[in-house]
């Protein structure tokens, strides 16, 4: 067992993990936080997107031990503590982003980082960051166009 | 709250959402419970073996290990094997299936042996201890070598020719022969494997006293999963409770039972405490159906000028290694649709089912229809190049005449209502059809490097499984009845019960939005209920485009035997008879005093006071409907796809997608909207990146994620869609089903655009998946043929 220290949305976890245990499993299992999903197990699919230190990794390739010392937020942590959506939260209802939800986590924190780095994408853009985020229901087009209506209201709401 | 508001035909916002965007679904593995243990499977390394011995006695010293248990040790657990619901024929062969296997390893997912202990890793680690020794034997893959029977999976059967079927043919066959035109073609369609993005899992947990036992599962039928797995673990029905948690993607791969299912109950039961099982991804691609893997022999009968005469089919279908719940069935639903939507004269389908030492096949979206689809619409485009004219002309020429009333068409059944010619003509003219025929004509005559290929898909589909009658003399165990149960709360709210089972395809909404227009209130005052089978009782689940035209029907059903109720308490509460009252503006009024009235809501409140009901009548307003579907429905329409080949490098790219369908009426516009781009982005992906890839000794090479090629939004184009509206007649909701069609119409779109962009290369064939290396193939065979 190894001792690690993780903030996880913005609480320090202390917790004795063996060094075999990806962050998923630690997320999932040992924290309780199960609304990060596992989907493939060898990085292809993304639904166990969450963000390290500000970035999206995907939280099956990752050991526990690797997030020691770092910051970790997850899908339970995007909306406001007073429960208001983010706007792509927002964004994924209103345009029917998602249909069974289970890609859905995944797919919000990759956006969601994604937009930091790029608040402005065109919709190639958009595409072209989710390569790493699969979707059986969707079809895509209206996870796009969220994550495009998304970006919008959020440099909206800055300007 | 009392509305007069109209919700049906609107794109409601999805009551589903919340909290999958918040990230609180209660998908199976998010579950967990005291004193739970954890299963593993073993699954040895072979595709085929005869097992000599199993030695557990190293894993079940390992650390955390409760148990290793064999078929042997688990011999009384089971009465049954598992079910397999459709005998086709009457002399099918069909091969007993344990959840482990006693004798012989026939598949790379069939187990041997089961472990139980604390964790997962645990009992994944112990997995790698349980020591097989087992001699290698030769596997069958191919299907005409599997035909042969040079290698039998099941030696009792004696054969892996387990099952033929014929149609039996319409019209006069001998037009095959004497037709002026007559063109064959072979056509081969690759497994595929489903990919839902959650992979399968259940939690099996109970109260051994009572003989109760309650079963967690990733299903998309909780209610004939009871049926099955009582029957294979000999829990009573009356003691079993099957919940479907929310599921993440199904398309038919959770369509099923599962030799893990029955395994997590058998070991509740034998050890007392809760089993939780989660497939892996690797484990899912080998152990979890796949769809397809069949080969046609396809002749078209026509004239010069372009009119079809007649269709035949011979198929040979891949079982896989044992049947799973459907298997033989699924070729046969795909046996009514093999006309499409053309006016023919003739008609022949037939197929053989032959087993093969690979994962079992069962319905993966579409099931049958989209493997009839692709080969008809191959096979039209093959005419039209023969003869020399425009593919979308020689459809259109043959389009079936429409009609409002059901008819039967020439393959025996009853289509509920066709007009097939609008859908056809708004998806040309949404494809810009003329203006790219012209566009590819330059691209040709300039010697482009990257040439355009259109393609056209006109398709038909049986939906709304089924009329129970139909599925009787089918030989389908089961009836195709769905159920609605309608309990009006006090004050307002009203609790909906679905025997549908929705996984993604948001029930909880569309069914809001029937009763909210039926009982005048609003989506938000309706609760949908689902997927347990102790909350609604009565159901057949959800599968086959199904559910509005069959669920959501019975649910229109059971909001008028509430209204019926209601307005006798309404009656009674106004003091007026019956026929006084007629039911507008959201609540039964007297006629000539429109503001006498009653409200669902106010009578609600009045029969759960019970106060002052009129004689007889009981308390509580409800209703609950079981309605059995007097016909299928029949949804149709035409795809168009544009592509760009780069003939230089094989790389194809969808430049634009039209999508134009007619599901009947239109529940929630947004949500139909969402199927269709769901299931074209299936289809392309069928078309042009999957394949399940076996080497010569049968091991899957496609065995993750990282080598099945899943498309991304890179791959998938933004889509075009529109639709007609041609409502059923087999239902008064007059819908059709819309889930399956885009993977229907797909496929055979993309591909005929693929040959469309290279026919004047010489290319006139192109298999599935059309990946740059298959089309580089074609083109380098193509012009070496035309240099040579």
């Amino acid at each position: 067992m190894t001792q690690i220290a993780v903030t996880v949305n913005g609480t320090r976890r202390e917790a004795d993990v063996e060094p075999r245990t990806l962050l998923v499993y630690f997320l999932r299992e040992q924290l309780g936080l199960t609304g990060t999903n596992v989907g493939c197990d060898t990085s292809s699919c993304g639904a166990c997107t969450v963000h390290l230190d500000g970035e999206s990794v995907k939280s099956c390739t990752l050991l526990a031990v690797q997030a020691d010392g770092r910051e970790v937020t997850t899908i339970e942590a995007l909306a406001g503590a007073d429960g208001t959506l983010h706007p792509l939260q927002d964004a994924f209802h209103r345009h029917h982003g998602l249909q069974c939800g289970y890609c859905t986590p995944g797919m919000l924190m990759a956006a969601a980082s994604y937009l930091k780095e790029n608040p402005a994408p065109t919709e190639a853009e958009v595409r072209e960051s989710l390569e790493g985020n699969l979707c059986r229901c969707t079809g895509y087009q209206n996870i796009v166009e969220s994550i495009l209506d998304a970006a919008g209201q959020m440099s909206g709401a800055k300007a | 709250m009392a509305t007069t508001e109209q919700y049906v035909g609107r794109p409601i916002l999805r009551k589903e959402d919340a909290k999958l965007i918040a990230g609180q679904g209660t998908f199976i593995d998010n579950q967990s419970m005291a004193g739970m243990v954890w299963m593993e499977l073993v699954r040895p390394p072979y595709v085929h073996a005869k097992v000599d011995s199993i030695d557990v006695s190293k894993a079940s010293s390992m650390p955390g290990v409760i148990g290793v248990f064999t078929a042997a040790d688990l011999d009384s657990a089971f009465p049954a094997g598992l079910p397999m619901v459709w005998p086709i024929t009457e002399d099918i062969k069909i091969p007993t299936h344990w959840p482990l296997t006693k004798d012989v390893i026939r598949f790379a997912g069939d187990a041997v042996a089961v472990v139980v202990a604390e964790s997962r890793a645990q009992a994944e680690d112990a997995t790698e201890e349980v020591a097989v020794r087992a001699t290698e034997l030769p596997a069958v893959l191919d299907l005409e070598e599997a035909a042969k029977d040079e290698v039998v999976l099941h030696e009792d059967l004696g054969t892996n020719v387990v099952v033929h079927w014929s149609h039996g043919g319409a019209g006069d066959q001998a037009i095959f022969e004497s037709a002026p035109v007559v063109v064959h073609e072979r056509y081969t369609q690759p497994r595929l494997i489903p990919n839902a993005i959650e992979a399968r899992g259940c939690l099996a947990y109970g109260i051994p006293a009572a003989g109760e036992y309650t079963l967690v599962s990733a299903t998309q039928i909780p209610h004939i999963a009871r049926v099955g797995l009582s029957i294979a673990t000999g829990i009573p029905q009356t003691k079993l409770r099957i919940i479907a948690p929310d599921v993440g993607g199904g398309f038919g791969s959770k369509l099923n039972i599962y030799a893990e299912e029955a395994l997590a109950l058998a070991l509740a039961r034998h050890l007392g405490r809760p089993v939780k099982w989660i497939e892996d991804r690797q484990e899912n691609y080998v152990a979890t159906i796949h769809g397809r893997g069949v080969l046609h022999d396809c002749t078209l009968a026509g004239t010069e000028d372009g009119k079809i005469l007649g269709l035949k089919f011979v198929e040979l279908a891949d079982m896989g290694a044992y049947f799973q719940l459907l298997t033989p069935g699924i070729p046969e639903l795909g046996g009514w649709v093999y006309m499409g939507p053309y006016d023919v004269e003739a008609y022949s389908y037939e197929f053989t089912g032959i087993m093969t030492n690979a994962t079992p096949t069962d319905a993966y979206r579409g099931a049958g229809r989209p493997e009839a689809t692709y080969v008809i619409e191959r096979l039209v485009d093959a005419f039209a190049r023969r003869i020399g004219k425009d593919p979308a002309q020689v459809r259109r020429m043959n389009l079936h005449p429409p009609h409002a009333d059901a008819q039967t068409s020439i393959m025996g059944l009853n289509v509920d209502s066709a007009n097939y010619e609008p859908t056809f003509d708004r998806a040309l003219e949404l494809a810009e059809y003329d203006q790219m025929r012209k566009e590819q004509a330059a691209r040709r005559e300039s010697g482009d490097v990257r040439q355009i290929g259109i393609g056209l898909s006109s398709y038909i589909e049986m939906c709304g499984l089924a009329p129970s009658e139909i599925l009787g003399a089918l030989r389908y165990v089961a009836g195709g009845w769905d159920a609605a149960e309608i309990e009006c709360r006090p004050f307002g709210k009203v609790v909906v019960r679905t025997g549908t089972s929705p996984h993604g395809q948001g029930h909880e909404t569309s069914w809001s939005q029937i009763v909210a227009d039926g009982l005048g209130v609003t989506p938000d005052d309706v609760e949908v209920l689902h997927g347990d089978t102790a909350v609604s009782r009565l159901g057949m689940d959800t599968y086959g485009s199904r559910s509005a035209a069959v669920g959501g029907e019975a649910l229109r059903q059971a909001v008028e035997k509430v209204k019926e109720k209601a307005r006798i308490i309404a009656a009674h509460e106004l003091e007026v008879s019956e026929d006084d009252l007629e039911w507008t503006d959201g609540a039964f009024r007297v006629r000539g005093a429109p503001d006498k009235a009653r409200t669902i809501p106010d009578l609600a409140t009045s029969a759960w006071q019970a106060h002052s009901l009129p004689q007889g009548v009981e308390p509580m307003l409800e209703g609950t409907a079981v309605y059995d579907p007097p016909n299928f429905t029949w949804p149709a329409g035409t795809h168009v796809c544009v592509v760009e080949v780069d003939t230089e490098t094989g790389q194809t790219d969808v430049l634009r997608y039209v999508a134009v369908d007619d599901c009947g009426v239109v529940i929630n516009p947004m949500i139909v909207d969402g199927q269709v781009q769901g299931g074209v982005a299936q289809g392309i992906a069928e078309a042009l990146y999957e394949e399940a890839v076996y080497d010569e000794s049968g091991n899957l090479m496609t065995s993750s994620m990282t080598q099945y090629l899943i498309p991304s939004a890179m791959e998938i184009p933004g889509m075009i869609l529109d639709r007609t509206e041609t409502p059923s007649t087999t239902n008064a909701l007059g819908v059709k089903g819309i889930a399956e069609a885009g993977t229907i119409a797909s496929p055979p779109a993309v591909i005929n655009a693929v040959v469309d962009a290279l026919s004047h290369l010489g290319v006139t064939e192109m298999g599935k998946p059309a990946s740059p290396e298959r089309v580089w193939r074609a083109i380098q065979g193509a012009t070496d043929g035309g240099a040579s």
